[in-house]
């Protein structure tokens, strides 16, 4: 290799590493250290109003490290009953977003390039006003129907919030999709039903799968829309943890309930990313 | 019977007219070539052959039976696109089995099938693979499997060799020959490569703007074209403008201020004297000698060489004529160590004899 071509290389190194460093140090920060204090707090005492007692034990028999919030968790159903309900609540959502999304990226996908941004700008703009006002707004429009603080007015308002996280990246894995395959596997005797289960469905797969981890991990963390529209049967573990930081100033209880959310998360990801590679999509 | 006849044809695109009023028919068993320039309609009449596009005017026919209300998915036809368009969540394998399976045929039925053609087109050993892990030519010899696996009345090819090198296209050329002639399958073929089109095709039509030119067999296009565009789109030639002077067994051509010349009388070729139209004869029917060397040939003219242009196996020389006029002349280098004979602005004595070259009258 001559002098010359190395220090090139020095220099993209270079430039690679002043790129890549202030947003890697930026995660360190806010979201690698919080989670570590999460970790540590869900294994810690409560401080007497609120917070957290001392890491280490003090003479007078206060702080230290315990396993008592996870033995509190553990030791009645309730909470596993919560967890449950959330995942089905979750995935529920998540079904009804793809049911409804399917259609809408599609439509978006084979519209002419000049309208396919409008089109999407119209799925994003709900998001242009504020959030809070719109889910109070599905409360007006849910009372005379006699819908509210029911599961029913939560899921919807849920699928409401979520739908557009299906919708792009279906539409962006959709539009990408070669409109030739499509007269291919006609040319070859497919059928609407069949181009469709054949073609377009398993090269789609990876739109569908980030558009359920956008919609479904989201929809288990939302606090918002069980308390506003559902009633107190409809507590998700959104609820729950956020009952523990603002209601019971419980730091280290509802540090557990994080703790025992993200784990599950990860390995529902971790074995949905195992089934996508093992199934029948290949890029 | 024709196996596929195609009947007054037409297909406007608002004020374009993309087909207009065609009529041929393709044989079947036979290697059927679309040959010409880009944007004269050929992609939109293989559409319509396929069913992806309705003729506005006209009948197509395969087996005798109108395809007006056939969708493409029940057509017996086949396309293999220039793109490929294969399946690429499909392995190889699966890509050849699509068409079976659509058409529901057993597993067993699809394995033994799959296996055959694979053998065909040589890619045992990469079944298993994703059409990303292909070369192109691999890639071109899927798509071909998968068109012709479940063995269709009609196969379409547009322009199926057009994104591969030269010398790729050319192995690919023998293998297409090969496939057609082992499975039988008729092949209607696209391309605007007229090398192509003469080496595959049984009938070739030439199409321009629309409408068929010519259809002829490749040596009866190039050897008779019917007029100055074929003759041009076919291969290398020189035209000359030209009147008939004398019109008995052979003709006699005023070249203007070049003269005269002696060119042959095509049979049911209907002519006036002082008809104008061009005179046109292909460079390897021009002999080339030295000025100073006589030729016996009837035809005959001295210049000086302008241009040459060495290939390889020939040469090929560009003559300045009295008049202002090129002719092109082909030498073959079949003599051992000479690769060039004559040098720039040399005399040259360029003839031909009264039966080669052509009168065109349109
Ligand atoms: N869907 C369409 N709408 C409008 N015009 C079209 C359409 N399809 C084709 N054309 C026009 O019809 C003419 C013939 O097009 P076609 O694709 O059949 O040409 P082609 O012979 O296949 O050319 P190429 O060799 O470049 O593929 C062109 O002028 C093209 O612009
Ligand atoms: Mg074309």
């Amino acid at each position: 290799m001559s002098n010359h071509t190395a220090s090139r290389i020095r220099g993209e190194r270079l430039v690679k590493y002043s790129i890549i460093t202030p947003p890697f140090l930026f995660l360190l920060m806010f979201f690698l250290f919080p989670a570590l204090i999460m970790v540590v707090a869900s294994f810690r005492f409560p401080g007497e109003f609120g917070g957290l007692a001392p890491l280490f034990r003090t003479e007078d028999g206060t702080g230290g490290l315990t396993l008592e919030n996870y033995r509190l968790f553990f030791s009645s159903s309730n909470y596993a009953w919560i967890f449950l309900r959330s995942f089905g609540v979750a995935a529920l959502t998540t079904v009804i977003c793809l049911f409804m999304a399917y259609p809408v990226a599609t439509l978006i996908a084979r519209s002419p390039k000049k309208s396919r941004d409008l089109l999407v700008l119209l799925c994003v703009l709900p998001f242009a006003s504020n959030f809070l006002v719109r889910v109070y707004a599905w409360m007006i429009i849910f009372q005379p129907f006699n819908m509210m603080h029911s599961r029913l007015a939560v899921i919807v308002g849920m699928v409401y919030v979520h739908l557009p996280f299906m919708i792009l990246p279906l539409y962006t894995n959709l539009e990408k999709h070669d409109p030739t395959l499509l007269d291919a596997a006609q040319d070859l005797g497919a059928n609407a039903w069949q181009r469709f289960w054949r073609v377009t469905f398993p090269m789609s797969l990876p739109g569908i799968f980030s558009g359920a981890v956008l919609v479904f991990i989201p929809v288990l963390g939302m606090f918002a829309i069980p308390e506003i529209l559902g009633g107190k049967d409809d507590w998700l573990v959104g609820n729950m943890i956020k009952e523990a930081f603002l209601g019971a100033r419980d730091w280290p209880f509802g540090s557990m309930l994080s703790m025992i959310m993200t784990i599950t998360v990860l390995m529902l990801v971790a074995l949905s990313a195992w089934f996508a590679r093992k199934g029948v999509y290949r890029a | 019977m024709a196996l596929l006849e195609i009947k007054e044809v037409s297909r406007r695109f608002s004020d374009l007219v993309a087909v207009d009023n065609v009529s041929f028919s393709v044989n079947a068993g036979e290697f059927f070539t679309l040959l010409g320039p880009s944007g004269c309609g050929k992609t939109t009449l293989l559409r319509m052959i396929a069913g992806f596009d309705q003729p506005d005017s006209g009948t197509i026919t395969l087996d005798g039976i109108d395809l007006k209300n056939t969708p493409p998915e029940k057509r017996p036809i086949h396309t293999v696109f220039q793109s490929y368009a294969l399946f690429p969540h499909m392995t190889v394998e699966q890509n050849i089995a699509f068409p079976l399976k659509m058409a529901g045929q057993s597993e067993s039925e699809i394995k033994t099938k799959v296996k055959a053609t694979l053998d065909l087109v040589a890619l045992n050993d990469r079944a298993k693979r994703y059409p990303n892990e292909l070369s192109g030519g691999q890639r071109q010899r899927v798509a071909l499997a998968r068109g012709l696996v479940n063995r269709p009345r009609l196969l379409l090819l547009d322009e199926p060799l057009g994104a591969l090198d030269a010398k790729l296209r050319e192995q690919m050329q023998i293998e297409l020959i090969a496939l057609q002639r082992d499975t039988g399958v008729t092949f209607v073929f696209v391309t605007h490569a007229q090398a192509e089109a003469l080496a595959l095709s049984h009938r070739i039509a030439v199409m321009r703007a629309g409408k068929i030119e010519q259809l002829d067999e490749p040596d009866r296009l190039y050897g008779q074209p019917k007029n100055r565009f074929v003759a041009d789109f076919i291969g290398n030639v020189n035209m000359h403008d030209a009147t008939v002077r004398t019109i008995g067994d052979t003709l006699t051509l005023d070249l203007g201020k070049l003269g005269k010349v002696v060119a042959p009388l095509r049979k049911n070729q209907s002519l006036k004297e002082g008809m104008s139209g061009a005179f046109i004869i292909r460079p390897e029917q021009v002999s080339i000698r030295a000025a100073s060397e006589p030729s016996g040939d009837p035809n005959q003219f001295v210049g000086t060489v302008n241009d040459f242009l060495y290939i390889g196996d020939v040469t090929t020389y560009i003559v300045d004529l009295p008049d202002g006029a090129r002719i092109e002349a082909l030498l073959p280098n079949s003599a051992p160590g000479r690769a060039k004979f004559f040098e720039l602005g040399d005399p040259v004595r360029v003839s031909w004899k009264a039966e080669a070259g052509a009168f065109l009258d349109s």
